[in-house]
């Protein structure tokens, strides 16, 4: 009866149109408190959200921000705005739209403090920014409504756990808002209510009808895929084959670098000269926008992106999604092929294009788990203590603040729902005197007390930290120019832009450059018609394969009852490789060892994911060189762990005590890149280290210096401070990843069958060619000096 | 530790990125930038770790016990400002004190402590020495001049990798001596202003063991 709800001019509209609203639409209209809304892309989810506000607004007239709506995209907000304008004119309502984001004027945001419109189009960042003004309880206190778009998304990341906090701010401003989160499939929705409401079970879900199953294949190519490689270069000419099939394509492809790749594959296989466009985080933003804006108008026919485009602007004209390489993650395998074909009850159509051979099954499994709904992802962890850092600050921005009353609220916040009064102490503690153990800042605190309130000490402290805000940290880019003409292309990790020397070329946007030096900070080139370009580091995550997909996987590799959906490449593969040595199952451990020109391989078949099988790799290296063993590197996939030395390894179990593994992670791992890069992104967003203060790093002034001698420092002054301690905690589930290697080994017990192999065996040949070797320490850097400087000091640098 | 000749006599660079001129007994170090952390959180910047002072002082310290210089030089920007000074805890300016009894020690002038300081020592402009010039900031024209200001690093890349170090850069006329201080950043010798005033030189790039390259 839920159509009643719906007042007879938006009833009108809707039978203009010749729509039947959904039936989610009218639920969330009917609908009261917090609510969360699950809907297939295509669904009309964003007009559910809206429908509440505009009912609303078309019964009472409204002062001042009725509706604040957060995205995580800018480009989202604007478009948002433009698609809502269109129901409220037609309807007749007299309703003020504005977006407000990191793009939007200077003016414009001064006058949207003071006069702001009904509905406010926001990002997480830019509402943590409105509410570290002074002017926040005005700006906020009438609030009826907060539509919180693609939950799903920020939920996976700190922008929101940022944005929670944020929130419970603003149900301190406003009591009485309701919050409307819009989410696609996700594997738990009541977790994802949980995170959003505002107090344990007071968020009802709403699930919409999911729609039919995709239509999802593995795409046939005769010719069998690489050993290894997550390129997929070799099915450019099959994929071509259904771009030209089909109306619009979009392709995913895991990174950017492979993306650039597979583009330049794409293209010498489009022998009719096809439309088709490249869209990733590294490309200039006049880039991306003239492809976004190309799509819009239908005048692509396809698009190689990453994860750029996950999310976004929804366009009608996608048939086909096609993911080449592994999908790692069931779930967003689920969202992205619910990019293609946007009109409700009409099936996606997707294909999968495993580029190695563990990909096809990987791929395979991934096609099963889409049938079985068996979706995929990690248990949130509590609320990382950076970023309730940044909100204190930020908080302390707009007024004092009362510790109590703080902590009250921060608990209203899911993901800090459990934190104690210890932990908020502390972090309280780090924002006022950087909570040192050995020195403090007495007379230069940045809060201090009076009155039981905390009050900001300089008043300048609040420029400074408004222009730190947000979460996601970037690694140093430098942007890359065409000499002379200025053109941006796009940009490139500065490591990598280090490792250049005149002459070399890589790959960008699609061409090939060459490299002819560095200016003001800018990466000058021109183009290139050289064939064999290198390839450019770009930053972007290093997704391993979820724990699900994983399982799914060894269960299809030890059933040889269920290898009928595999390619007969992949099945004779497969034999011979339980000929030889044996098949991995869920719950063993499968170690090989075999001789190789004179080296001693070990490898072993962990299936955690890439950045715990690389962790492990690091730790039981370690483990061998104590045991006398002699290790000389090592390489690691999703899947399995290569390592090569002098000596076979004749009793393992020792070696993978979880005890001693662990003992490894305090001093050595310490050590390693992996947590002082972790470190600077937990110090950056706590305000430990502040990033783009204007003209810095351009000036290449010799204040600035690298965070890595504050962690150094620190380890060694203060090893017990609340920086490290999160740096420590985020590594175990991030970037080290213990947590899987500890699934790993609770999985096998002490099932660990070693087998020495005659010689190198069907599983471990694609490591061997592997790409991302790591060698042990030792012939590290002071080698590599010794090298350069060997053959220079023929050249007699030091005599007069 | 890496002898090198310049002008008439032979120089030592240390790891510690310090300078000792054997045949003198004289220990030269630059940019100290001591109450760095301190002048940040005075200006309503980040709360560093404050302990920079401590670490820089540690290692000096241990430079002065090994090589027991009769005469110290702080070839400038030994304080990142002149109120800095006020803000080391009693052991370090014990510690400091403790450093600086018994032997000539003269502070140079830097453009972040351009004036006295409360301390023993002398403090002058710039110090001549046995045909040797030692001043906080180069100057194009100079001869046998030794000095701070610009902390040159260098990166080197091997094998396709990268590393970057603090280092001394020096020619036939100048040298030029890395930041003795913890938390100093740098500047690269192949780009400007450093380029300009040191081409075709040498860079010693400093670490436990040091090494020499092209600029």
């Amino acid at each position: 009866m839920a159509t009643t709800a719906l007042p007879p001019q938006f009833a009108d509209w809707f039978a203009r149109k010749g729509w039947t609203p959904h039936p989610h639409q009218l639920d969330l209209l009917a609908a009261e408190g917090d609510s969360l809304l699950i809907a297939p892309t295509g669904g009309g989810k964003t007009l559910a959200g809206f429908l509440p506000t505009l009912v609303d607004l078309a019964r009472a007239p409204h002062q001042g921000l009725h509706t604040l709506y957060i995205s995580p995209l800018k480009a989202l907000a604007a478009d948002i705005r433009r698609n809502l304008q269109t129901p409220v004119d037609e309807i007749g309502l007299d309703i003020r739209i504005e977006d407000r984001t990191g793009d939007t004027k200077q003016s414009t945001r001064r006058r949207q403090r003071v006069d702001p419109p009904h509905i406010l189009l926001t990002t997480p960042e830019s509402l943590a920014l409105l509410l570290s003004y002074p002017e926040a309880p005005n700006i906020f206190a009438g609030v009826k409504h907060i539509i919180l778009d693609e939950i799903h998304a920020l939920a996976e990341s700190k922008r929101g756990d940022q944005l929670m906090l944020g929130l419970s701010r603003l149900t301190t401003l406003a009591p009485n808002a309701r919050r409307i989160g819009l989410s696609a499939t996700v594997e738990d929705p009541p977790a994802l209510a949980e995170f959003m409401a505002v107090s344990a079970n007071s968020c009802t879900v709403l699930l919409a009808d999911p729609g039919p199953d995709p239509d999802i294949r593995i795409l046939d190519i005769d010719t069998p895929p690489p050993w290894t490689g997550q390129g997929g270069r070799y099915a450019a000419e099959a994929v071509m084959a259904e771009i030209r099939r089909a109306r619009t394509t979009l392709i995913f492809i895991n990174t950017r670098a492979q993306a650039e790749l597979f583009f330049q594959a794409l293209w010498s296989a489009n022998t009719d000269d096809l439309p088709i466009g490249l869209h990733h985080g590294s490309l200039s933003r006049e880039a991306r926008q003239r492809v976004e804006a190309a799509m819009v108008t239908g005048s692509l026919r396809a698009i190689v992106c990453t994860g750029s485009l996950d999310l976004g602007i929804d366009w009608g004209d996608v048939d086909l999604v096609i993911q080449v390489g592994a999908p790692k993650n069931v779930k967003r395998l689920v969202q992205r092929i619910g990019r293609s074909n946007h009109r409700y009850n009409a099936p996606s159509r997707a294909l999968l294009v495993p580029a190695n051979r563990f990909e096809v099954i990987e791929c395979r499994a991934a096609l099963e788990a889409v049938y079985a709904h068996a979706l995929d992802g990690e248990p949130r962890g509590e609320g990382p203590l950076d970023v309730l850092c940044q909100h204190l600050l930020l908080t302390a921005c707009a007024a004092p603040i009362d510790p109590d009353a703080m902590l009250q609220e921060v608990r209203r916040a899911g993901p800090y729902r459990t934190l104690s009064r210890a932990a908020f102490d502390r972090c309280l503690d780090f924002c006022a005197t950087g909570g040192y153990a050995l020195r403090a800042y007495d007379k230069w605190q940045r809060l201090v007390e009076r009155d039981g309130r905390w009050h900001l000490r300089d008043p300048r402290t609040a420029q400074r930290l408004r222009m730190n805000i947000g979460t996601i940290v970037d690694i140093e880019t430098l942007k890359v120019r065409l000499k002379g003409a200025g053109k941006p292309l796009g940009e490139v990790e500065e490591a990598f832009a280090a490792s250049l020397i005149s002459g070399d070329t890589f790959l960008i946007g699609g061409e090939v450059v060459r490299y002819e030096g560095l200016r003001e900070m800018t990466v000058q080139v021109t183009r290139s018609a050289a064939r064999k370009p290198r390839i450019a580091v770009f930053s972007g995550s290093k997704l391993s394969t979820s724990t699900v997909l994983s399982h799914r996987l060894i269960d299809i590799i030890q059933n040889p009852e269920r290898w009928g959906g595999l390619p007969d490449h992949t099945r004779d593969w497969l034999a011979i490789q339980s000929e030889i040595s044996q098949l991995p199952c869920r719950d063993r451990l499968l170690a090989e060892t075999f001789w190789r020109a004179e080296n001693a391989y070990l490898c072993l078949y962990g299936f955690a994911g890439k950045n715990a099988m690389q962790t492990l790799g690091l730790l039981l290296t370690r483990a061998m060189e104590q045991a006398g063993l002699r290790p000389l590197g090592f390489v690691s996939s999703d899947y399995a762990l290569l390592i090569w030395g002098l000596r076979r390894v004749e009793d393992l179990a020792p070696l993978l005590e979880p005890t001693r593994l662990r003992e490894g992670l305090g001093d050595w791992l310490a050590e390693n890149a992996v947590m002082k890069r972790t470190f600077r992104n937990a110090a950056t967003i706590a305000g430990l280290i502040e990033k783009n203060l204007p003209g810095q790093r351009k000036t290449g002034r010799q204040a600035t210096f690298s965070s890595d001698i504050l962690y150094d420092t620190l380890r060694r002054f203060d090893p017990d401070h609340l920086m490290l301690d999160i740096t420590r905690t985020e590594a175990m589930h991030g970037m080290v990843d213990f947590e899987r290697i500890e699934e790993m080994l609770a999985r096998v017990g002490d099932r660990i069958d070693l087998i020495h192999a005659p010689h190198v065996t069907p599983f471990a040949a694609p490591l061997l060619l592997e790409v991302g070797k790591v060698p042990i320490k030792g012939a590290a850097e002071d080698d590599l000096l010794a090298e350069v400087a060997g053959v220079l000091q023929d050249n007699s640098l030091l005599s007069p | 530790m890496l002898d090198f000749p310049f002008h008439t006599t032979t120089l030592t660079a240390l790891p510690s990125g310090g300078l000792w001129w054997k045949s003198e007994r004289l220990l030269c170090v630059s940019d100290l930038h001591l109450g760095k952390s301190e002048r940040m959180a005075r200006r309503g910047g980040s709360l560093l770790p404050p302990y920079e002072g401590a670490e820089t002082l540690d290692r000096l310290q241990r430079d002065v016990e090994t090589l027991r210089p009769e005469t110290v030089i702080c070839l400038g920007d030994s304080f990142d400002d002149l109120a800095a000074q006020d803000g080391l805890t009693g052991a370090e300016s014990a510690q400091l004190n403790r450093l600086i009894a018994g032997k000539r020690w003269v502070w140079v002038e830097g453009n972040h402590d351009p004036g006295p300081l409360n301390l023993p020592g002398t403090h002058l402009a710039e110090v001549s020495l046995q045909g040797l010039l030692f001043r906080h900031i180069a100057e194009a024209t100079a001869q046998a001049e030794i000095s701070g200001h610009f902390h040159p690093k260098k990166r080197v890349s091997a094998r396709g990798r990268s590393i970057t170090r603090k280092c001394f850069l020096m020619n036939a006329h100048r040298l030029i001596l890395p930041a003795y201080g913890t938390y100093t950043g740098g500047m690269h010798v192949d780009a400007p202003p450093l380029s300009d005033l040191v081409s075709g030189g040498t860079a010693i790039l400093v670490g436990e063991k040091l090494y020499a390259v092209p600029q």
